[in-house]
């Protein structure tokens, strides 16, 4: 219910703002993790559209998500400048480290894997992003490094 | 006396531990009683060199790199504050012969600058352009860029002059300027530099194409892969708007420009300037059919001129220095200069500006030092992921719009990523087919569907199932996408997966006939 009333409330502010669905999903995932389905329809209200309207622009983009992620969001790049540099092969390493699959969470909630197209370290390829840190050059060590780092932060 | 240092604040640098460098200067300057000044810079876009350090001296800036948290305590026993001897010193930043060969004109403040400093901004001819602009006429400023040849640099190579002239002459109660930093073709770079690094800059051309068009009102809209980009664009904003460089009544002369940035969601086709225009109006980003023109019914159904980071970006210098200026880089209808990006398998990536008519073996040997691997180059994907890749019987060829469109390749963005022998051009076609259908916006038929058939078609040809029939029924619907798709994403889909087949044919287990009969 708390959560209802935070989307309610940053959907309010974004609604009379040119173009303000999408500023408003990014406050509500930004506050909550996530954009929660049952969100759907206030927002809904909010900006006088169909739930299938805001479902289908929650739905349509890569970055908001329905279900929160894990503690830790790691995201490896899969784009052509790092599969250049063994990108595949990393994603696997991360795969077996994280314990889940692309676009999974592991069973104890503490990570999840998401592929990503592109974080502009074409040049230092592998790269990831671990909860919007970016790294590059990424081993299989120095990934395994950098998940033990931010885990003990987080 | 105090020194100053500089750590770059790009995110290739931050990538690497920037922050940590810096932090690690600052406390070993205070437990040896330094005198030293921080700046956190933008990056010279020397990424194999990153963390790139630099200590400003009597000489000039010396430049210390790539420089680790460990290297700090050994750096400053070496003297490096000034200039001292140690095994990372590289001379004279200046005289790097990676950077040293490079025409840097847009790029000439990266790195060099405080990105968010508008004192910094202006020692270094900044808002020259905005002060020369506000003294012309609105048709006077687009004659101006029609005049320079600038075309845009997003891909489609479309004269930047054009779109604004079409702008100035719409009547309407609102006009936009939206800038394109939805760059999300791997391999490219300078819009994510040009917005970590000079963001001053973007803001600078932006403000003129306003004035130049009677638009008030600009949109930044910038990928969510890049929070470094958007923090600092936000920050850069917020210090024009304080000098008067933004606002109501840019430095008193009546006219204004507001300027705001928006986030966009990880959709590629975004991209594209119609399905960018309905994601900042807050829907779903579908391609729009054309005509319209957004340059008559574009953001809001207003007259919009929509341009890419670095064509913006490449404004200011042309009002600052005059048209003949820009013109008399680059060959051909290719006018000025692009900042190419050396990514991938490569020893010596980074953002190489020169003049239109380079080859691309320049720049893999030359600036890029071959490959990371060590291993043969052999296949160069230029332009993003829809850019062909270029084998190495066309390394050769000038780097220009219209000289690689004559063999069914694109310079696009200028994005050049490398790989290695190990390679196998069959999986890299079949990513292209496969992204395409993940990122297809799904409003037409050859791009939705024809993607999912390619991901099909190739999976039969690689284990052969009816090869033959299997690679006409590929270049069919290659055909088809090319000719049938309502914009680039499935228009261009077959160039990589094209050009991989015709080039590598034996990495798809089909016999090279030409080859043979040569």
């Amino acid at each position: 219910m708390k959560n209802l009333g935070i989307a309610t409330s940053i959907a309010a502010a974004h609604k009379d703002m040119p173009g303000g669905l999408l500023p408003a999903l990014h406050g509500i995932q930004d506050a909550l993790g996530h954009v929660p389905p049952d969100a759907v329809p206030v927002i809904a209200e909010q900006f006088n559209l169909s739930r299938a309207e805001v479902h289908g622009v929650v739905s349509y983009y890569h970055h908001f998500r329905s279900a929160p992620a894990g503690r830790l969001l790691v995201q490896v790049c899969r784009a052509e400048a790092c599969k250049a540099m063994g990108a595949d092969a990393l994603l696997a390493h991360a795969e077996q480290r994280l314990g889940c699959g692309v676009h999974g969470t592991s069973a104890d909630g503490r990570y999840s894997l998401e592929p990503v197209f592109c974080l502009g370290l074409c040049a230092s390829s592998p790269a990831i992003a671990v909860n919007d840190e970016v790294h590059a050059r990424i081993t299989p060590a120095l990934f395994d490094d950098i998940v033990e780092e931010a885990r003990q932060d987080s | 006396m105090t020194t100053t240092i500089y750590v770059p604040r790009d995110s290739a640098a931050l990538a690497v531990g920037a922050d940590r460098v810096a932090r690690q200067i600052e406390a070993e300057a205070r437990a040896r009683n330094a005198d030293v000044r921080i700046v956190r810079n933008g990056s010279r876009g020397l990424f194999w060199l990153e963390t790139l350090v630099e200590v400003t001296t009597p000489q000039g800036r010396v430049a210390y790199g790539p420089v680790t948290r460990a290297d700090v305590a050994g750096l400053f026993d070496a003297g490096f504050l000034s200039g001292g001897a140690h095994a990372l010193n590289l001379g004279l930043t200046e005289e790097i012969p990676y950077l040293k060969k490079q025409e840097r004109l847009t790029f000439a403040r990266m790195g060099v600058t405080d990105p968010v400093s508008v004192a910094d901004y202006e020692a270094h001819e900044g808002f020259a352009g905005l002060r020369r602009a506000l003294a012309l006429a609105p048709a006077e400023i687009v004659q101006q860029v029609l005049d320079s040849g600038l075309r845009g640099r997003g891909g489609a190579a479309f004269p930047a002059g054009i779109k604004w002239k079409t702008v100035l002459a719409a009547q309407a109660p609102q006009k936009y300027i939206v800038c394109n930093a939805d760059e999300g073709d791997s391999g490219t770079f300078s819009d994510r530099m040009t917005m970590e690094g000079d963001p001053l800059m973007l803001v600078e051309g932006m403000a003129i194409a306003g004035i130049a068009t009677g638009a008030t009102e600009g949109y930044i809209y910038v990928r969510s892969e890049y929070p470094h980009a958007i923090a600092t664009l936000d920050e850069a904003i917020r210090h024009a708007e304080q000098a008067g460089f933004l606002g109501d009544d840019i430095l008193g002369s009546g006219r204004g420009f507001r300027l705001i940035v928006r986030k966009a969601a990880g959709a590629y086709v975004c991209g594209e300037e119609t399905a960018l225009l309905e994601s900042l109006e807050g829907r779903r980003g579908i391609v729009r059919a054309k005509p319209p023109l957004p340059a008559l019914q574009g953001l809001f159904g207003q007259p919009t001129v929509i341009n890419n980071v670095i064509t913006l970006a490449s404004v200011p210098l042309i009002l600052a220095r005059g048209t003949d200026f820009y013109r008399n880089y680059g060959m051909g209808r290719s006018r000025g200069t692009l900042p190419f990006q050396l990514a991938g398998n490569i020893r010596h990536g980074g953002l190489v500006e020169k003049a239109f008519g380079l080859s691309l073996r320049e720049l893999l040997y030359d600036f890029g030092g071959g490959s990371a691997s060590g291993r043969p180059i052999k296949a160069v994907q230029v332009g993003g992921p829809l850019g062909a890749y270029v084998p190495e019987s066309q390394w050769d060829l000038p780097l220009d719009y219209e000289a690689y469109a004559a063999v069914g390749a694109v310079v696009g963005h200028g994005g050049i990523v490398v790989h290695d022998d190990t390679a196998d051009m069959s999986q890299l076609a079949r990513y292209a087919m496969e992204f395409c259908a993940l990122e297809s916006c799904g409003k037409c038929t050859p791009c939705r569907i024809g993607s999912t058939r390619g991901v099909e078609v190739i999976d039969k040809i690689t284990s052969n199932q009816n090869r033959p029939q299997q690679v006409i029924l590929l270049r069919d619907l290659c055909d088809t996408m090319l000719h049938g798709s309502l914009c680039a994403m499935g228009g261009m889909t077959p160039y990589p997966v094209l050009s991989a087949i015709n080039h590598y044919p034996e990495d798809f287990g089909v016999e090279a006939p030409d080859r043979a009969a040569a």
